[in-house]
C-alpha cells in the first residue's frame, strides 16, 4: 500500500533532489568558466567570493530581474511552454540516480528503460524552443538539435543494452550490485560499450565537438535566440542538470556506482560523477566543433554499425 | 505485493513530474513579480543581428533532417524490441540469439540502402 513512511520518504526525496539540481548546477556554471579559463591559460570569475566562487549566485540574481522579452511574432504557447519541457524531464530522471545504497528516490525495477524514456524528452523542448521562436536562426538550431540528439540516441541506447545484457537486470541497483568484483569498463566485453556511450552522451548535451544546434559563430545562440531572463535561464539548468544525468548514468552503469572503499558511498558517487563531467569539460575546450554533415556521419555510418556489432559480440561471449 | 509496488514506483514518477513543473513555475513566477517590464515594438520583433526582419520563418529546410528522423523511428523500435531480449536471453539460449541477429541484420540491410541511396550525403 502507498504508505504514510513513504509519502514522508517521497516529499524528502523530492525536496533534496531540487536543491542538488540548483545547487549542482550553479556549481557546474562556475566551475566550467573556471576550467575552461584555465585551459585557455586565464583567470576566469575573481571577484565575487573566494576566486569567484559565488558568481554563479550573482548570476541566478541578475537573471530573475531581468525583462522577459517576447517576441511578437512567436508561438505564443510553444515558446512559453518550452522551458518546461527542457528541464522537467531532468527533475523525473532523478527518480532512478542511485546516489548510495539507500539515497534513491525510487529504485524502479526497469531503471534503465525510464531513464532512457524520460532523457530523449528533452529533444523536443529544444525543437519546440526552435519552432515556437518564430526566428531563422532558432529554426536551424532546433532542427539540428533534433536531428543530432536522434541520430545519437541509437548508440546511446545499444551501449547502454550492452551492460542490460551483462549485469541482466534493468535496475540501476542491481547493475552496481553486478560490478562489486569489476567495474564494468574493466569489463572486456563492454570497454567498448563504454567509450561508445561516452561518445554519444557528449553528443546528447550539445556539448562541443557535437554543439552546432547552438553554434554561436554561425546562429547566434541556436535555439533558446529569441529567450531571455528566467527562460533563458531555465534552459541552462535543464542543460547543465542533463550533463549531471549522462554523467551519473556513465558512474552507474561503467564505473561501479557509488562502490568504493574508505570513504562513504555518496562522496565516491559525487566524485566519479564531477570526474566525467570535468573530463566533458576538458573535450570541450580542447577540440574544434563538427560540421553537420561530418556528424550525421559519423553517427550513421561508424557509431551505430559499431554499436551493433559490439552487441552481437558480447551477446556470443555471454552465452559461452 | 507487486502490485502495491507498482503504484508506489509510479506514484514517485508522477510526484517528481509535479515537483518538476512546481520548480519551473516557481522560479518564473517569482522573476514575473520582480522584473521590470518595458516592451516596445522594436525590442519584441524578431532578432535578426539589427537587420530588419527579412521573410517569415517558416523555411523551407534540407530534406535529409526528414529522413534521418524516419531511420531514427525504425532503429529506435527495434532498440525497444532489444530491450526485454537483453534481459532474457541467457535464458532463451542460443535459437534467440540467431533470431534476434537476425532481426538485426535485416534493419541494417535498410541502413546500408539508406547510405547507398545518399540518405547521409548533406547537400
Amino acid at each position: 500500500m502507498f504508505t504514510f513512511l513513504n509519502l514522508i520518504f517521497m516529499v524528502m526525496a523530492g525536496v533534496m533532489v531540487l536543491g542538488f539540481i540548483a545547487v549542482s548546477a550553479m556549481f557546474l556554471i562556475w566551475w566550467e568558466r573556471k576550467v575552461s579559463a584555465h585551459i585557455q591559460n586565464r583567470y576566469g570569475p575573481m571577484r565575487v567570493g573566494w576566486h569567484g566562487a559565488l558568481q554563479s549566485v550573482a548570476d541566478v540574481i541578475k537573471l530573475l530581474l531581468k525583462e522577459d522579452i517576447r517576441p511578437t511574432k512567436a508561438d505564443a504557447w510553444v515558446w512559453w511552454l518550452a522551458p518546461f519541457f527542457a528541464v522537467v524531464p531532468s527533475v523525473m530522471a532523478f527518480v532512478v540516480i542511485p546516489f548510495s545504497k539507500e539515497l534513491i528516490p525510487r529504485d524502479l525495477n526497469i531503471g534503465v528503460l525510464y531513464i532512457m524514456a524520460i532523457t530523449s524528452v528533452c529533444v523536443i523542448g529544444i525543437f519546440m524552443a526552435g519552432w515556437g521562436s518564430n526566428n531563422k536562426y532558432s529554426l536551424l538550431g532546433g532542427m539540428r538539435a533534433a536531428a543530432q540528439i536522434i541520430s545519437y540516441e541509437l548508440p546511446l541506447i545499444l551501449s547502454m543494452i550492452t551492460v542490460v545484457m551483462v549485469a541482466n537486470s534493468l535496475s540501476m541497483q542491481k547493475i552496481v550490485e553486478a560490478q562489486s568484483r569489476c567495474w564494468f569498463i574493466f569489463h572486456p566485453n563492454l570497454a567498448l560499450a563504454g567509450l561508445i556511450y561516452i561518445i554519444a552522451a557528449t553528443a546528447e548535451v550539445n556539448r562541443t565537438p557535437f554543439d552546432i544546434p547552438e553554434a554561436e559563430s554561425e546562429l547566434v545562440a541556436g535555439f533558446h535566440t529569441e529567450y531571455s531572463g528566467m527562460k533563458f535561464a531555465m534552459f541552462f539548468l535543464g542543460e547543465y542538470t542533463n550533463v549531471f544525468i549522462v554523467s551519473a548514468i556513465a558512474t552507474t552503469l561503467f564505473l561501479g556506482g557509488w562502490k568504493g572503499p574508505l570513504l562513504p558511498p555518496i562522496a565516491w558517487f559525487l566524485i566519479k560523477t564531477y570526474g566525467i563531467i570535468t573530463f566533458l569539460m576538458w573535450v570541450r575546450w580542447t577540440f574544434p566543433r563538427l560540421r553537420v554533415d561530418q556528424l550525421m556521419g559519423f553517427a550513421w555510418k561508424f557509431l551505430t554499425p559499431v554499436s551493433f556489432l559490439n552487441l552481437a559480440i558480447v551477446g556470443l561471449l555471454l552465452l559461452k | 505485493m507487486p502490485q502495491e509496488s507498482i503504484i508506489t514506483d509510479y506514484g514517485f514518477v508522477g510526484f517528481f513530474f509535479l515537483l518538476g513543473i512546481f520548480f519551473v513555475g516557481a522560479a518564473l513566477t517569482v522573476s514575473w513579480l520582480l522584473r521590470p517590464r518595458d516592451p516596445n515594438p522594436i525590442k519584441n520583433s524578431t532578432y535578426e543581428c539589427g537587420e530588419i526582419v527579412k521573410g517569415n520563418s517558416r523555411i523551407q529546410f534540407n530534406v535529409s533532417y526528414y529522413l534521418v528522423a524516419l531511420l531514427f523511428v525504425i532503429f529506435d523500435i527495434e532498440a525497444l524490441f532489444l530491450i526485454p531480449w537483453a534481459v532474457t536471453f541467457r535464458e532463451l539460449g542460443i535459437v534467440s540469439y540467431m533470431e534476434m541477429m537476425g532481426f538485426i541484420l535485416i534493419l541494417l540491410v535498410g541502413l546500408v540502402y539508406a547510405w547507398k541511396k545518399g540518405v547521409f550525403q548533406w547537400r
